[in-house]
């Protein structure tokens, strides 16, 4: 039997399908950190989370919060000279850390991502009042007047209708969602 | 008239309502029917990605498929669902395995794909097939003297799609010169307004909503025009919370660039949704010298 995949070599397979080159081909540069919005609020820069990944650093890059911060702007993307698509890596990652159940606690982004399928797989379309319980909770007291206050208004501007819209073909809709992966009852 | 297969997408139901209404109404005061796609699903957006992405490939898919069924080009509003359909599209075209699979899902709605229909972003209508000359010579109200920070965002132009500018490009300007506004220097056109992130990661949001708006402020600008939805919310209803962690004052207009065209066009400020919003049009309503309005 093959020895056991690495970390590096595992990422790599998630990343097959993409149209970038792979990830062994970064020379650190730092064109992505440099880039990158969002930067100042990782945990580790996407250089560094690139080099952690190379290294196989597997427990460290699932500890981080660099993925999750990731905005999906692919300014890295269209900026990296290796032609890394970096912002799909991110998406990568994301994935499998849900898929693995792990990543740091205080995140907000793995249980918004999967109420958001729950959602979808439900009616069809996005609502975003049927999201709010994924997140509220943790803005804190002065978040959640704040969330509630902003909501009141949109309602009276008309902009926030309170009740979910479904779309027709619900049935034949989650019988082909049913046909890619197989889904709990929801 | 000119038909187009339309996909709305979820905020156009609700947040963003008034770039649903502008859209129709601008485009058909320009000889363009946007004809709404039936029972049309939710592209996935960011989220169903995170999870999974074959199943948010099939998402994507069935709204292609039903526009292809008409012969239509798909015209979606909003940037993140362009960006789906324009690489699921592709996607489907370049990888046959990849299309089969999704074809044998696509039969439990009795549909089918082959990745023949087009995938266009809204304003592209209006910038490549109207074209500048066409909407000159509709406007009758020309928005004179008013200056606008045209703000693309990234995924109308990130990734690449066919070798455009995507670090300097420059057909909103123009776009908004056609109307008669004056486009100002605008440095963060093209920088993120931090997306799902204003649920995920609130602070980095506000950070990056700050950024863009002191830009566009510093410059002068009257009024932000928004190419989607996201961006649009994120620049308007988190204004507040900006002006609350920065100790700013901003109150800074924000409206779809469709809501400019169907001012210019002598459109009611109503009937494009303006109106509605949390941060108060009202100021530059002044330069669409649209009488009713006042």
């Amino acid at each position: 039997m093959a020895a056991e995949l690495t970390f590096s070599k595992e990422i790599a397979n998630l990343m097959y399908a993409t149209h970038g080159n792979p990830i062994k081909d970064c020379f650190q540069c730092g064109t992505c950190s440099a880039s990158c919005p969002a930067v100042e609020f990782m945990d580790h820069t996407p250089r560094e989370l690139i080099g952690m990944i190379n290294a196989d650093l597997k427990e460290e890059v699932l500890a981080s919060n660099t993925y999750w911060s990731c905005a999906s702007c692919y300014n890295c993307t269209v900026r990296c000279p290796a032609k890394i698509d970096i912002a799909d890596l991110m998406y990568s990652l994301k994935r499998y850390s849900i898929w693995r159940g792990q990543y740091p606690e205080d995140l907000i982004g793995p249980a918004f991502s999967e109420s958001f399928v729950k959602m979808i797989v439900r009616t069809g379309r996005s609502f975003e009042p049927v999201l709010a319980p994924s997140y509220i909770f943790k803005y804190g007291t002065r978040g959640l007047i704040q969330e509630a206050q902003t909501a009141t208004a949109l309602v009276l501007k008309g902009r926030l209708p309170l009740l979910p819209t479904k779309i027709k073909r619900l049935e034949n809709f989650q019988r082909m969602m049913k046909r890619i992966i197989p889904l709990g009852e929801s | 008239m000119k038909q187009y297969a339309y996909y709305p997408g979820c905020s156009l139901e609700s947040l963003s309502m008034g770039y649903h209404l502008s859209a129709i109404e601008a485009a058909r005061g320009l000889g363009v029917e946007l004809k709404e796609i039936e029972d049309w699903n939710c592209c996935g957006a960011t989220a169903y990605f995170h999870v999974d992405e074959l199943l948010a490939y099939t998402l994507v898919a069935r709204n292609l498929a039903m526009a292809e069924k008409e012969g239509l080009d798909f015209v979606a509003p909003c940037s993140g669902c362009y960006k789906n359909a324009y690489f699921t599209n592709n996607y489907l075209r370049q990888d046959p395995e990849l299309a089969e699979h999704i074809n044998f899902a696509l039969e439990a709605d009795n549909l089918h794909i082959n990745g023949t229909t087009n995938v266009r972003h809204l304003i592209e209508v209006f910038v490549d097939d109207i074209g500048f000359e066409e909407i000159k010579k509709n406007v009758s109200r020309p928005l004179k003297g008013l200056l606008v920070a045209p703000y693309y965002g990234c995924q109308l132009l990130r990734p690449r799609k066919d070798g455009e500018d995507v670090e300097n490009p420059q057909f909103f300007e123009e776009l908004m010169s056609a109307i008669g506004a004056e486009p100002v220097n605008f440095a963060s056109k093209n920088r993120c307004c931090g997306g799902s992130l204003i649920i995920t990661n609130r602070k980095a949001a506000l950070d990056m909503v700050h950024v863009i708006l002191h830009d566009a402020e510093k410059n002068g600008a009257n009024v932000i025009a928004t190419i989607c939805p996201l961006c649009n919310v994120n620049l308007e209803l988190y204004q507040h919370q900006v002006n609350r962690e920065y100790g700013t004052e901003f109150s800074m207009p924000i409206l779809y660039f469709t809501q400019l065209i169907g001012l210019a066009l002598g459109i009611t400020p109503g009937r494009l949704g303006i109106g509605k919003e949390l941060v108060s049009a009202a100021p530059m309503l002044s330069y669409a010298q649209n009488v009713e309005s006042r």
